[in-house]
């Protein structure tokens, strides 16, 4: 079975993030870039699955700029065994990236494609259950464990208040929650054998989709701070307030 | 215009961020339909019929919805979505699961998370982990929107919708479920908990932490800790609430000898309410609090319990 | 588990500006010579410029030698420098601007750049990877291996996902070896290998001890109508005054931006005085306020500075490798620049090994041969006529190590038939508490100053959550024994990350807490403490300060 994951490029999670003084979007320049943490952990859990014999390729895709390769090299790194680059300089939303990740699915007919539950920049959690509807895909999302057999993998999930599991015909999406595993850390001589993996480069017009969006990003700001409220002289007046006033409690 | 919000259930109670997603609808405009899709869900169409706002409840009972499987669900919304010029859930994990579903189904982009409607058709939501707020616009013919309650307040229930039942049912027949467990626990996850109480360095030793517990159990709080109390060894680091610990966003936070690091704050800042028990009036805690009370937190915190 | 090894010609620690233009050079000359050349580069920081702070303003002279077309090859260097400013600040309001006719040669920069240094030497990295280097960043070397013969042999990286206790966890990775004929260290000031080998080789046995500063940094964003691309500000007195020696600058670099800080003398003698608190306070002085009002703080660092100089300078060969940068010690204080002579430092020692490996030789020398490139080149001669600045300031006080300075660099360019010398530790100038005056330090006000907790803040730090504590006491009782009844334990305001805390229970049991994961890698708590009683060691690769354009 071949596994699929797709990673993306994104600001380093240990970085703060400081919106432009235009109000146009995040100041990127000469910042740290690095793997979505949640696309590692979907890297994590296909090279487990072929170190247990379950998956026999991995592959890795993604889908931005140039300097994306760098995230597939270090998928690589990882274990996975070889990379396509969709590449485009332009930001794309999660449908168009759903539109290509499907093509990608046509050609490579992966039997489980497992995706990071959400990027840590937009935030919108939407790509996997996108390709799952696109592909006509079942989808597990918010992976914590997984166990595949012959024709489908179970999976549980994590909801609101608690654990949800459920059995998914393959191929299946799957998209990983934080509990699903630790990433391991690539060791050098990895590094070195993944700068000779094969990395395929395509285009958006080599697969014939249309990358236009409905959705425009008119103006990014910083979040209200906030500012200090009021003293109560007592532990009585400050009940009174959460109940009556803040209605909290 | 007219709206379909999608209400969150268990098939036997109405779950509240469907009314805070009920807010953010009727602050676009336009009516306001209901969509119940479960299986034995009536008392869950019977709460939903008082809430102020809905015109229709409509209720899909079947049951291939007991479940809320995405590959089931979103087939059926995306059914009656044509029909509508918004659709909204809530954004819990069920509405994050089938929402997207819904809008690459209907070929149109899904805005996610929205804490606030700036007009129809454009919105305000944070990226970045909330550190950085985008207001986006849609030119897509339907709007698929999911809500972050803590954005809106509750819609209030007062009001009389017709419910009418839809005799559609569609099983995808791509996924089955096997279990749920849901946590038993008293206590609430830090993530998931709708109030936190949490100790900093003040709290002068982990023993004390009982003290924020006995306050917890009244509120059905989760119990934090600062990184300094974490670092002291008054509390494990799972507790911890901040930069390097847990980002979290309840209804009240409860800040107890927290001094208020920028580290600290960059963890619960996105609270809706925050108090501050300190007994320095200078922490910076004080600068972001809603509530402010500066009080020795021994005295102050068995006084709060024993008045909840 | 056993270490996997790797071998290369070369291995170079640290990929900063000497490290780099090491790796460069030595690629360059091999495709000049047609050698095959194995070189790698292992850097500590989550990537290349992570962990780079400087100034900076630029001296282009080596990078023009190492790269005479970066122009074409596109490198946007900075902003050159359009006006020199150099003030006396008396207190918060009075500045006295010195006429350019009175300052010393040296601290004149036509013909520099304001720069990011971070970004340069990302840019090197690139260059150096296309040359064929291998550059591993969020790998740090942490233990030097050495041959059987004494020789240096190679480094070791770090084991990764070690817990605090020093057990494996699940992501255990033991460390690599990696094996060099010759292993160039260039880990910038205060390496803590290259400690290892000051002292291993008696490296330092001919030179005066290495002083030091440690210059904290700030970025800003500020109004453009007040951005005067390239102008250079440089301050002495207030607010260090008495009490230390040191400097302040501003410089106004590209896109509305200000970089500012403080170098403050690791040489002072009072424990109270805090490096950070006196940062802080400068910034409310009128001649910087001016910039800054209205701006916004966006980025925080600092690194301590090796500023010795020709004096201090150890040898810098050793069997199996060479010192070079600011880890041996070529910054050029008169200038208060160490990147052009890092970056040269590096290159000599490229042209050095290229002949000893082109000649067969199977590594482990003392490469002696690298004195004589050194004597010969411009960066000799450069550090000799600066020698006497930084004792002279000590020595004679700013004043009159003022006019000393005029003298010696603009009248008799630095070519007095004498030497000062500075023979007194840093570390051993502190005074007992009891000597010395508390200084209190004003409130930081939110807008122009700041606590440090917020400072670290934007210095993006992480480190890698329960793993061994990379601040190593060897005497676990000295802080609370010792350094707080003698010195009112001075760790707590001389880190300027907020690492080490005097902290009290309910019962007012004192215990000295070290916050390890604030740390922004400067060195100090290593040079500065009293009791010589912290050793910095690395943490777990890729762990410390992410600055962006630092």
């Amino acid at each position: 079975m071949k596994v699929l994951v797709a990673v993306k490029r994104v600001i380093d999670y240990n970085i703060k993030v400081r919106v432009k003084s235009d109000q146009s979007g995040v100041d990127l320049a000469n910042v740290k870039m690095a793997m979505n943490p949640f696309c590692e952990i979907a890297v994590e859990e296909a090279v487990r699955l072929k170190e247990k014999g379950v998956a026999d390729e991995v592959i890795v895709v993604s889908i931005g700029p140039k300097v994306a390769q760098e995230q597939i090299r270090t998928a690589m790194a990882l274990g996975a065994d070889r990379g396509i680059l969709v590449e485009t300089d332009e930001p794309l939303e999660s449908l168009a990236i759903a539109k290509l990740l499907t093509k990608v699915v046509e050609v490579e007919q992966p039997g489980l494609v497992i995706l990071g539950k959400q990027s840590i920049d937009a935030d919108n959690n939407q790509t996997g259950q996108m390709l799952g509807a696109l592909a006509g895909m079942s989808q597990g999302t918010f992976a914590s464990e997984i166990n595949v057999s012959e024709n489908s993998v179970e999976v549980t999930r994590e909801i609101d208040g608690g654990l949800q599991t459920l059995s998914l015909n393959l191929p299946a999406i799957i998209t990983t929650d934080l509990r699903l595993n630790e990433p391991r850390y690539a060791s050098l001589p990895n590094i070195m054998k993944a700068k000779r993996k094969p990395l395929d480069v395509k285009t958006p017009a080599d697969f014939g989709v249309n990358v236009i969006s409905g959705l425009k990003t008119l103006l990014v700001e910083s979040p209200q701070e906030r500012s200090a409220g009021v003293l109560v002289g007592s532990v009585s007046e400050l009940v009174e307030k959460l109940k009556n006033e803040a209605k909290v409690i | 215009m007219s709206i379909l919000v999608i209400a969150e259930h268990d098939n036997g109670s109405l779950k509240d961020e469907t009314l805070n997603t009920v807010t953010a609808a009727v602050q676009i405009g336009g009516n306001v339909d209901l969509l119940i899709a479960g299986e034995n869900c009536n008392a869950v169409a019977e709460q939903a019929a008082k809430i102020s706002g809905v015109n229709r409840v409509l209720v899909a009972d079947h049951a291939v919805y007991a479940h809320q499987l995405a590959e089931n669900i979103s087939l059926l919304v995306s059914e009656l979505a044509v029909d509508y010029s918004h659709v909204l859930a809530p954004a819990t994990t069920n509405g994050k699961n089938f929402m997207p579903r819904v809008a690459a189904t209907l070929d149109v982009s899904q805005i996610s998370e929205i804490t606030a409607v700036v007009s129809a058709d454009t919105f305000k939501r944070p990226i970045y982990a909330g550190n950085a707020i985008a207001t986006v616009q849609s030119t897509d013919k339907v709007k698929v929107i999911t809500v972050r309650a803590t954005g809106f307040d509750a819609a209030v229930c007062d009001g009389s919708a017709t419910i009418e039942s839809l005799d559609k049912a569609t099983d995808a027949g791509l996924s089955s479920f096997v279990k749920e467990e849901l946590a038993q626990s008293d206590r609430p996850g830090l993530t998931s908990a709708k109030v936190i109480i949490s100790g900093g360095r003040g709290m002068g030793n982990s023993s004390n932490f009982s003290l924020l517990e006995q306050v917890a159990d009244k509120l059905g709080a989760a119990v934090g800790a600062s990184r300094a109390a974490v670092d002291a060894g008054y509390a494990p680091n799972d507790m911890q609430v901040g930069q390097t610990g847990k980002i979290v966003a309840p209804d009240l936070y409860i800040a107890v000898g927290i001094s208020g690091a920028i580290q600290h704050l960059a963890g619960m800042k996105d609270s809706k309410v925050i108090v501050a028990i300190n007994k320095d009036e200078e922490a910076p805690i004080f600068q972001v609090a809603d509530f402010g009370l500066v009080d020795d937190l021994f005295d102050a915190v068995p006084e709060l319990a024993n008045s909840l | 588990m056993q270490r996997e090894a790797m071998e290369f010609d070369v291995v170079i620690v640290g990929a900063g500006p000497a490290g780099l233009s090491a790796a460069c050079r030595l690629m360059q000359q091999a495709q000049v010579n047609d050698q095959e050349l194995m070189v790698c580069v292992v850097e500590k920081g989550s990537e290349v410029g992570a962990h780079i702070l400087s100034g900076a303003v630029f001296e282009p002279r080596a990078l023009n030698e190492l790269f005479p077309d970066w122009e074409e090859q596109g490198l946007a260097l900075g902003e050159k420098v359009s006006a020199d400013e150099i003030y006396l600040f008396k207190d918060e309001q009075k500045a006295t601007k010195i006429p350019n006719c009175m300052v010393p040669s040296t601290m004149h920069n036509e013909g520099n750049y304001v720069i990011s240094l971070g970004n340069l030497t990302r840019w090197l990295a690139e260059k150096a990877e296309s040359l064929g280097v291998e550059i591993f960043p969020g790998f740090a070397a942490a233990e030097i291996l050495y041959r059987e013969d004494g020789a240096v042999k190679g480094i070791a990286t770090g084991d990764m996902g070690v817990d605090e206790n020093g057990q494996p966890k699940d992501s255990y990775m033991p460390g690599m070896e990696l094996h060099a004929k010759y292993t160039l260290f260039a880990e910038g000031c205060r390496g803590h290998l290259g400690k290892e080998l000051i002292s291993r080789f008696n490296l330092d046995s001919d030179s005066d001890p290495q002083h030091y500063g440690l210059g904290i940094k700030e970025l800003w964003d500020i109004d453009p109508a007040k951005h005067k691309p390239g102008l250079v500000i440089h301050g002495a007195g207030w607010p260090l005054g008495k009490n230390a020696a040191g400097g302040s600058f501003l410089y106004h670099a590209e896109n509305n931006q200000v970089v500012l800080g403080l170098i403050t003398d690791l040489s002072y003698e009072n424990p109270y005085l805090s490096p950070f608190d006196e940062m802080q306070r400068m910034k409310h002085q009128s001649v910087f306020k001016q910039y800054l009002d209205g701006g916004k703080r966006v980025s925080y660092g600092a690194r301590a500075i090796a500023k010795g100089g020709f004096n201090s300078l150890p040898k810098m060969s050793f069997a199996g490798g060479l010192l070079i940068g600011c880890d041996a010690g070529t910054l050029n204080f008169a200038k208060i620049k160490g990147s052009h002579t890092a970056m040269k430092s590096g290159m000599i020692a490229a042209d050095t090994l290229i002949g000893v490996l082109a000649s067969g030789d199977a590594g482990g020398q003392d490469l002696t041969q690298f004195a004589e490139d050194f004597k010969c080149s411009w960066l000799n001669e450069e550090l000799q006529c600066s020698r006497n600045f930084g004792p002279a300031m000590h020595k004679f006080g700013m004043v009159f190590g003022g006019v000393f300075n005029y003298l010696d660099q603009n009248c008799f360019k630095g070519k007095l038939p004498f030497t000062l010398h500075d023979l007194k530790p840093d570390f051993a100038q502190l005074k007992p508490a009891s000597e010395c005056h508390k200084i209190v330090y004003p409130k930081p006000d939110g807008v122009f100053s700041f606590d440090k907790l917020s400072s670290v803040f934007l210095s993006n730090t992480h480190h890698a959550e329960d793993q061994p504590c990379h601040l190593k006491l060897q005497d676990a009782t000295i802080p609370l024994a010792h350094n707080l009844v003698l010195f009112d334990e001075p760790a707590q305001r001389f880190c300027p990350a907020g690492v080490y805390e005097i902290v009290e229970d309910e019962q007012h049991n004192k215990a000295f807490q070290i916050n390890s994961q604030n740390c922004v890698h400067c060195k100090t708590c290593d040079i500065k403490d009293p009791s010589q009683n912290i050793t910095w060691v690395t943490p777990e690769g890729a762990g410390g300060p992410n600055y962006p354009n630092m």
